[in-house]
């Protein structure tokens, strides 16, 4: 797809640790997880953070103090007024949009440097006023005299004082009225995945995640400081009694009580931040870079909002069919994990002859994409789902991992909430020839 | 009349037939008060009266970030009579009458510090405008010298705010931000730069009425509750100074008492009142301490470098401290260490130190960004300076400096923290030690002024020069001291110190040892230093410097160690401490101190002053005094160690020295000092 444009390299990243929300308000926002991961990011290269030309950054839900928060986090690391910085918001995909707006700059000869990723503070979600609440407010600062504003109170009633849990409308699709887990449920119905199977692969991600932090394998984390006396190294959601047996214990939560969706099977609500370096060849060249990789292509594609989940199907399909691969071509996958039953449903959907004839217009079923090569050291339900960052952080794992194993191409995908799912095509390369 | 410009003002007439002063004091980067600028003022002033047509006033400063920032004190000096420093005092008086007296409005407009007479000239004013700025600083810190204002001040600002809002500035000395100074009814109005103009012609077109003190703080004023009131003040004072000591708080309280402030006659009080404090000795000691600092800021000339990255590795109490400071102070910092459970708390301080200095919560955000957590070091490369503040352990520092000889940049400077180990044993390398100063910080560096640079042959002056330039970009004072065991400020205390420990062991209660101590005017008796610095920290100090320079040292801090008691981090140490806080002993009545104690624990400090000054550790007497008042707070009332010795009398403590020497045997013997410095 880029054909006559320029090649995108990976030049370094970093993450914080992600952190498990536990019903307090994180003492760092947003930006400041961003600050975290990307200041000592920038700190290691061998380039100011003046030379930059632009800063991405993907987030769904900043603070309201917060907005265009990628300009915000330019300025705060030292960027300069002149360099600018802008945001994208594609659901939990975020991460992913700024990774390709950023390669889409460079390949285009916009752009030579850019630091683009995502964060998100999910635990620091607010809650709101009813818009009935605001509307009464409202009346006592434009209304004058006492009589008008006694009267306005008779107008009062109670449940104008329920809040609107900002995190949970976010997490609702509007337009098919289901939350995000309502619409796993809806794909494990359609490929007959149990809450069993489900279970297993929740238990196997922690079990991965945990042997990817014993080997050494999660170096893109840098320890995070909370300015309150404390210090995180590692992913906090990451759990040992994440078994089998234990997660059978918990109950459904989506569709109570019959469901077989729950928090153990889901991705886990989560505060972190993730950042890489993108850089056209002559930045590399320039400034004498290392490469970890190079971002070849990135697709997006669209389907049913009721079956988001199976986002990666779409996108990936098309992502093979552009560049001609089947799915043997691909060494690495990272699949974000949303739910469990979500990822299984879409494994399956590839080798589904039907379901590949209904929806693509193709004679059968693209290939096997082996579960040993998905997600190889853990996902969202096990080390968390920041949405506005997973996106970068999976593309910059699956760089770790393709280094690792000396493997060539890589694809990272999302399914996305409203219906959409997107792939990006990277591949290996240690250095510019 | 339009343009009527005298040497240090200019003036000039507007379309609304206002007449603006600006003070430009010639050939100074500040402005300050003296008789010629007064002189000027009054000639001003008068020839305004005498025109027609003039509608209102204004003073304002050209300066930058400065309106005016009290009276010159090199006039001061050479006042030998109180009747000269009464001449001195009338004058300004005079002058700010015929300011205050003019029957059209008058504005100052205030931007930068406004202290001390700068605050006395606004307060003649009707109104007063400031203008945002950080730098807009409101305060009477004459107490600090040792006076009280004598331009008004004292009779001024109580009838604005009240007498005992007013006091609590005059005593304190602290100095107030613009929206402190209009929260507390002192400032009109409290504008940016860009509305300044607009607030000015708003005061003098439309005459708004004067603020004047609200009831409550007007009845402090009445001759009633006054005598209450300032016996309360006095003892507030009382628990932080000795009246002996610091006169002039207790004299600004006690003309508020006997005087009414709203008669006429209070002005010509305080202008007596001054007068005799101005020919204290206290009050000569605190200009001279004034002088001393100033000469210590000169060491470091800020444009010899510029810092705009400094690295510190080692998180602890030292290292965290120095990393938080210069953050706090502009400068981007990356702090390194090993264990980043040390670095949490290293961080959890300093932004509680970065709350305490900085009013905004986005200049708190952007001092936590200056100061980037840096555990794997990636900071070295890029800093101007990395300063080492490690375990004291001689391998482990050259292993470090090793390492930074090889990834940071050329022209970086390598600084250590070190209090015990000499520099030359750092490295083996001559281009690392070229490039090696000492800066000593004394804990807690957020309260310590001093810093001492600690110099050497084995580096160039160009190396020393710019850690002072450092020094200075920090808002420290930097002390040049030669590489010598102790350096200055731990070789002269620590015999002060194991001298008490002494006392101990000949039976004196240490209750009874500290308050001699204080007595003499030290902030915190030495027991209860040693209590507070830790006794192992203090042991290692001693048993360094005995190693280098011999002598013993007492077997009871010994003893403690051993058994844990490190003091108050422990809780026990020579005092108990419950909840953080001193429980002392109370001495017996009948107690009688032995007439020595005091001479035993001062002489210990001034025979090993003498020896620093014989071996040429500080350039002369005076950074000795500076060394000493701001690294250890020594009284500054005594103007530092050596002035004290000059004032007492070189011969008659020698006298007492060798007395001491007899009796209690070689630590008292008067080291070859003594004769250098006679001789010299």
């Amino acid at each position: 797809m880029q054909k006559n444009k320029r090649n995108v390299y990976i030049v370094d990243g970093a993450r914080t640790p992600f952190i498990k929300a536990l019903g307090k308000a994180n003492p760092l926002s947003a930006s400041d997880l961003a600050v975290a991961a990307a200041a000592p990011l920038l700190a290691r290269q061998s380039f100011k953070p003046t030379d930059i030309d632009e800063v991405i950054a993907g987030c769904v839900g900043p603070a309201v103090e917060e907005a265009n928060i990628a300009r915000i986090i330019a300025l705060r690391l030292g960027c300069g007024e002149k360099v600018t910085g802008w945001t994208v918001q594609r659901n939990c995909a975020s991460g992913l949009q700024a990774l390709e707006c950023a390669a889409l700059n460079i390949a285009h000869g916009r752009s030579e440097l850019v630091l683009a990723g995502g964060t998100e503070c999910m635990s620091r979600s607010p809650l709101l006023y009813q818009n009935d609440m605001a509307a009464w407010l409202s009346v006592f600062q434009t209304q004058k005299g006492i009589a008008k504003k006694l009267k306005n109170w008779l107008k009062f009633r109670p449940h104008f004082l329920i809040p609107v849990v900002s995190l949970l409308k976010g997490l609702t699709d509007p337009v098919v009225n289901l939350t995000m887990g309502q619409t796993a449920e809806n794909v494990a119905y359609q490929f007959g995945i149990s809450r069993a199977e489900m279970d297993a692969y929740a238990a196997l991600s922690h079990q991965k995640a945990i042997a990817a932090h014993k080997n050494g394998h999660l170096d893109e984390r840098i320890a995070l400081f909370d300015w309150r006396g404390n210090v995180i190294t590692q992913d906090t959601g990451v759990r040992e009694d994440s078994t089998l047996e234990k997660l059978g214990t918990l109950k459904p939560v989506f569709d109570k009580p019959f469901g077989s969706v729950t928090a153990g099977n889901s991705s886990q609500i989560t505060d972190g931040a993730a950042f890489l370096i993108l850089a056209s060849e002559a930045a590399v060249k320039q400034y004498q870079l290392p490469v970890l990789g190079k971002i070849v292509d990135t697709v997006w594609s669209g389907l049913d909002p009721a079956a988001m989940g199976l986002g990666p199907v779409h996108a990936i399909q098309k992502l093979l069919a552009l560049h001609q691969f089947s799915t043997d071509d691909i060494d690495y996958w990272e699949i974000n994990e949303a739910f469990a039953a979500q990822v299984i449903a879409c494994l399956k959907a590839f080798e589904d002859e039907q379901f590949m004839r209904k929806h693509f217009n193709v004679p059968g079923a693209m290939g096997r994409i082996p579960m040993e090569n998905v997600n190889v050291d853990g996902g969202a339900i096990s080390i968390g789902h920041p949405v506005g960052a997973s996106g970068a952080r999976i593309v910059l794992h699956l760089l770790q991992v393709l280094k690792r194993n000396q493997a060539k191409r890589g694809v990272a995908s999302l399914c996305i909430g409203g219906g959409q799912g997107g792939a990006m095509l990277i591949e290996h390369v240690s250095e510019i020839v | 009349m339009d343009k009527l410009n005298t040497q240090n003002w200019n003036c000039n007439r507007d379309e609304n037939n206002f007449i603006w002063l600006t003070l430009d004091k010639a050939g100074s980067k500040i402005n300050s008060l003296n008789v010629e600028i007064l002189e000027e003022l009054l000639y001003l002033l008068q020839n305004i009266q005498t025109t027609a047509s003039v509608a209102g006033l204004v003073i304002q400063s050209a300066k930058h970030n400065n309106f005016i920032a009290g009276a010159d004190i090199e006039q001061f000096n050479h006042l030998e009579t109180p009747d000269a420093a009464l001449n001195i005092i009338q004058q300004g008086q005079s002058v700010f009458k015929v300011l205050a007296d003019l029957p059209y409005p008058t504005v100052a407009l205030i931007q930068g510090h406004c202290l001390g007479g700068g605050f006395e000239l606004a307060l003649a004013c009707r109104y007063r405008v400031a203008i945002e700025d950080p730098k807009t600083q409101f305060g009477l810190p004459e107490v600090k010298l040792g006076i009280h204002p004598g331009w008004g001040g004292t009779v001024r600002l109580p009838r604005l705010i009240g007498g005992l809002k007013a006091l609590e500035l005059i005593i304190s000395g602290r100095a107030l931000t613009a929206p402190s100074a209009y929260k507390m009814g002192i400032v009109d109005a409290v504008v940016p730069l860009r509305q300044a103009h607009r607030a000015v012609n708003h005061f003098l077109l439309n005459r708004p009425k004067v603020r004047v003190a609200t009831w409550v703080d007007r009845i402090t004023n009445l001759p009633v509750i006054r005598p209450i009131l300032g016996a309360w003040l006095e003892r507030k004072i009382a628990m932080k100074v000795n009246r002996a000591h610091y006169p002039a708080p207790f004299a600004a309280v006690l003309n508020w008492i006997e005087n009414d402030i709203r008669a006429e006659e209070a002005f010509a009080y305080e202008a007596n009142s001054i007068s005799q404090l101005m020919m204290t000795d206290t009050s000569r000691n605190l200009v001279r301490v004034f002088y001393l600092q100033e000469k210590l800021k000169n060491y470091g000339k800020i444009d010899a470098a510029t810092f705009n990255h400094v690295h510190v590795v080692g998180a602890g109490t030292m290292g965290g401290d120095i990393a938080a400071w210069c953050a706090l102070k502009g400068i981007r910092t990356t702090l390194q260490d090993q264990n980043v459970q040390i670095m949490a708390a290293a961080f959890a301080r300093a932004l509680d130190l970065f709350k305490k200095h900085l009013k905004e919560p986005h200049q708190v955000k952007a001092a936590m960004d200056r100061l980037m957590p840096d555990p794997n070091g990636y900071g070295i490369r890029n800093a101007d300076l990395i300063i080492e503040a490690i375990v004291e352990k001689i391998d482990a520092k050259k292993a470090l400096f090793a390492v930074l000889a090889r990834e940071a940049k050329k022209e970086a400077i390598f600084a250590t923290n070190t209090s015990t180990i000499p520099l030359e044993q750092l490295s083996a390398d001559p281009k690392v030690l070229a490039r090696l100063i000492g800066l000593h910080f004394f804990n807690p560096v957020a309260k310590m002024p001093l810093v001492e640079v600690i110099t050497s042959d084995i580096h160039d002056s160009e190396v020393t020069q710019k850690g002072m330039a450092f020094i200075r970009t920090i808002e420290k004072l930097p002390l040049p001291v030669k590489s010598a065991p102790g350096f200055l400020v731990n070789r002269i205390l620590m015999p002060y110190l194991l001298e008490s420990i002494w006392l101990i062991e000949s039976g004196i209660p240490p209750t009874a040892i500290d308050k001699a101590a204080e007595a003499f005017g030290m902030p915190m008796g030495p027991i209860e230093l040693i209590d507070t610095i830790g006794l192992d920290v203090c042991l290692y100090g001693a048993e360094s410097l005995r190693a280098s320079l011999g002598g013993t040292i007492p077997q009871t801090v010994k003893t403690l160690v051993e058994a844990g008691h490190l003091g108050k981090k422990t809780n026990q140490g020579f005092y108990t401490y419950k909840n953080g806080k001193v429980i002392k002993q109370t001495i017996d009545k009948h107690y009688r101190l032995p007439e020595d104690v005091t001479d035993r624990l001062i002489l210990s400090m001034v025979n090993s002053a003498m020896a620093c000054l014989g071996e040429k550790i500080i350039p002369d007497r005076d950074c000795l005094d500076a060394g000493m008042i701001f690294g250890t707070g020594f009284p500054p009332f005594r103007g530092g160690l050596m002035n004290f010795v000059a004032e007492s009398g070189e011969p008659l403590l020698l006298q007492k020295l060798n007395l001491l020497a007899q009796r209690y045997g070689e630590r008292f013997t008067a080291n070859s000092g003594w004769n250098v410095v006679n001789g010299s």
